[in-house]
């Protein structure tokens, strides 16, 4: 019980980051209507952003945790919604009225851009850092000597989820820009005609979306201690799984799908195989496109001719 | 008239705003780059991060953005809005269709001769077969993009199924190369087939990831099942292909020692390069054969519309199922010849790269026309040879030029293939025609 109780805290953590990634697939999905593939690469550069920051910082003499914290969270949030901005002008804005398959097949190669352009620009290696933030809380003694911990880097990861998602859901109800995106949702080209800018709304959509996953890059490293070039990849899909799992559109659902990913994962692993941890979550994609192609909180899709 | 020097300034603006907008480019990437490349990381010796910086690559590099954007701004106003049609003469045009229909006999019996002009070259041999099983795998994955529409990124699942069905079955069995083929084949399409009815129902974009995540699934397997593909070590020593049953070798019963002349390893490179071409021209006939046939015509029609292909009573899902089947039965084809070739094969050659190397192969090549896949191969191979020494920007290049492709000539470069039957002009239906009992 106090292992199943120690992995549940483990499974929300990671799923409070799957979910953080997730929110930029969701949202870009509900307006564009395309997979952002470089979405997970993205997440890598918000992670190698937050550590180099963070190398800066220390090097500079800074000691105070959580002034360097907060310091690292806002640049590699302003630098790496500037990639996003600049992936979306790029490889996406002149795609808008090409064929099916054109924004997919440039998303790719983005991809690929990316995650070589930080393996060229940084090295192969993986890069570890010390722990940053120690320390935790016990919070049940079980009979086998088993602890149940608390760390408290698991307790930042989950609120700043929750801070975050509570700034981000107040931003997309109650602003001109949030009631922007979902005009531009719901038919672009009615938006426009009412005055909606839609090239910028579209592109503010990938600037928040990057935002997030660069929050999402930066709890990895804090929570893992490593970044490397390739992370994004894997992280990417299960995201996207996420994003699917509960329901592609829908903000709740992404975060859901999030946190559901992360528990599956962590439990699969705990129970089961660790090795085949990727297939059981690559596995669920395949079964939720089968069986709940809406997901859990979206609207059924109508094919229009 | 008061609209003219509008029209004017917004055709061709001046200095300025080139110079206004190079600038913003320059201060974005001087942005983008400052942390990415201005610093450099690195574990050090004691396993701690060391850092040093770079100024002058990052200058270096917003020179270069700065550059370019004058450049490329230069260039589009020298071309012209995208759209316009330029006209080319039509002696020019004729010249073209000419070549155009010249060049794939030219090709083939070109291809049929590269043996016998290199036969002193390994080095050539070997790239030409290389080169041509990704004509093999970029055909046999036109049969699913480019013909039926449907994005795959996944198809090296179907090339790892063919590569361990062949060398399982061979080294444990002992069943030879020419047995296996088709099994493999087979054995491809099998899984072709059980990849399509699940994701039947989905959108282009959908499918494109469960089928990455379906190849993806497929490597993972095959390197944690180590009792039966020996894990990350690989299949080793998978046996060669035989004439009939006679060896290429230098043993007594080989086929030199029974024709009475001196080995020589060439001999079985040479004899590698006709199965490879041989399979090629298969996957490449049949699939000229199969456009021809209803089912052909039903990919192609899936291809453009799939809604109205259901409204007209096609079968989308024995349509789609078979496009799958028959692109995955190739794939399994050029798999089992791989493992043949190599000897050896591991979960390191089937990875998402070599997904997305066959599907630019065919993107490049036009998407559906034969020759512009073989040309395509040819152009990617080759020139990943030709950069062989700057090995890690290769994949930079390759991805970068991925999106320019799809910005600036997104139907291919080569070729493009358009429906085999459509309609020649546009026709009214007037009511008269379509009332009831008459249409």
């Amino acid at each position: 019980m106090d292992y199943f109780a120690q992995q549940l805290i483990n499974g929300l953590v990671l799923g409070s980051i799957y979910g953080l990634i997730a929110i930029g697939y969701t949202m870009v999905y509900g307006i564009v209507g395309m997979i952002n593939f470089a979405h997970g690469d993205i997440f890598m550069i918000g992670g190698f952003i937050a550590l180099i920051t963070f190398l800066i910082l220390v090097s500079f003499g800074l000691t105070a945790i959580p002034l360097i914290l907060l310091v690292v969270l806002l640049v590699s949030m302003a630098i790496t919604a500037l990639y996003g901005w600049t992936v979306e002008r790029i490889a996406y804005r002149p795609l808008r009225h090409s064929f099916r398959l054109a924004p997919m097949l440039s998303a790719i190669g983005m991809s690929f851009v990316l995650t070589n352009y930080s393996q060229v620009a940084q090295g192969a290696r993986v890069k570890p850092v010390p722990p940053i933030i120690t320390g935790g809380y016990t919070l049940h003694e079980g009979a086998e000597g088993f602890v149940v911990q608390l760390s408290n880097i698991q307790i930042i990861v989950v609120v700043t989820t929750v801070v975050l998602l509570a700034l981000f859901t107040w931003l997309v109800s109650s602003t001109r820009l949030g009631r922007d995106m979902r005009a531009c949702e719901q038919d672009q080209t009615m938006a426009s005609l009412l005055g909606v800018d839609v090239d910028r709304t579209i592109s503010m959509t990938f600037v928040i979306g990057a935002a997030l996953a660069a929050v999402a890059g930066m709890m990895y490293l804090l929570y893992y201690g490593l970044v490397d070039f390739f992370m994004g990849f894997v992280a990417g899909i299960k995201a996207f799984t996420a994003a699917v799992l509960g329901g592609i559109g829908s903000l709740p659902g992404a975060m859901l799908g999030g946190l559901l990913i992360g528990l599956i994962e962590t439990l699969w692993s705990a129970y089961f195989s660790v090795e085949y941890k990727d297939v059981a979550a690559f596995s669920i994609l395949i079964v939720v496109l089968i069986f709940l192609p809406t997901g859990l909180l979206g609207r059924p899709e109508v094919e229009k001719v | 008239m008061s609209a003219n020097p509008a029209v004017q300034t917004s055709r061709a603006p001046g200095a300025a705003f080139i110079l206004k907008k190079a600038l913003v480019s320059a201060f974005v990437a001087l942005v983008l780059f400052s942390l990415m490349i201005g610093v450099r990381t690195e574990a050090g010796p004691q396993g701690q991060l060391v850092y040093w910086t770079r100024f002058g690559d990052l200058a270096a590099m917003v020179g270069a953005v700065f550059g370019g954007s004058i450049i490329i701004e230069l260039l589009r106003q020298w071309w012209g809005p995208v759209d316009t049609v330029k006209v080319v003469p039509a002696s020019v045009q004729r010249g073209l269709s000419l070549a155009g229909r010249l060049l794939p006999p030219v090709l083939l019996v070109f291809t049929f001769l590269v043996p016998v002009l290199f036969y002193n070259e390994r080095y050539i041999l070997d790239l030409a077969i290389l080169v041509l099983t990704y004509v093999m795998l970029g055909w046999g994955l036109n049969v699913v993009v480019g013909l039926a529409g449907l994005l795959d990124l996944g198809y090296v699942a179907f090339y790892a199924v063919g590569a361990y069905s062949y060398a399982l079955l061979a080294t444990n069995f002992g069943l030879s190369f020419w047995i296996c083929l088709p099994l493999a084949g087979i054995l491809a399409a099998f899984w072709g087939v059980l990849l399509g009815f699940p994701v039947l129902r989905l959108r282009g974009d959908y499918l494109a990831i469960v089928t990455l995540a379906f190849g993806e699934i497929i490597r993972l397997v095959l390197i944690n099942w180590q009792s039966l593909t020996g894990g990350p070590n690989g299949v080793t020593g998978i046996p060669r292909p035989t004439l009939f049953g006679i060896p290429l070798s230098p043993a007594d019963d080989g086929l030199a020692a029974l024709l009475g002349i001196e080995f020589s390893p060439t001999h079985r490179i040479v004899f590698l390069f006709y199965i490879i071409l041989a399979l090629a021209l298969l996957t490449n006939w049949v699939t000229i054969r199969l456009r021809r046939l209803p089912i052909g015509r039903a990919w192609e029609a899936l291809r453009e519309d799939e809604v109205a292909c259901r409204a007209l009573g096609i079968n989308t899902t024995t349509t789609k199922l078979t496009a799958f089947a028959t692109g995955a039965m190739f794939g399994g084809f050029a798999g089992a010849f791989f493992a043949t070739r190599q000897g050896f094969i591991s979960p390191e050659s089937f990875t998402f790269h070599e997904s997305a190397l066959v599907l630019a192969i065919v993107v490049l090549g036009g998407m559906g026309s034969q020759l512009g896949v073989a040309l395509a191969a040819l152009t990617m191979i080759g020139g990943f040879e030709l950069f062989r020494g700057l090995d890690q920007y290769r994949m930079l290049v390759f991805g970068m030029a991925m999106v320019l492709l799809m910005i600036w000539r997104p139907r291919g470069l080569i070729g493009h293939r358009a429906p085999t039957v459509f309609l020649k002009h546009s026709q009214a239906i007037s009511s008269d025609l379509v009332k009831e009992g008459h249409g």
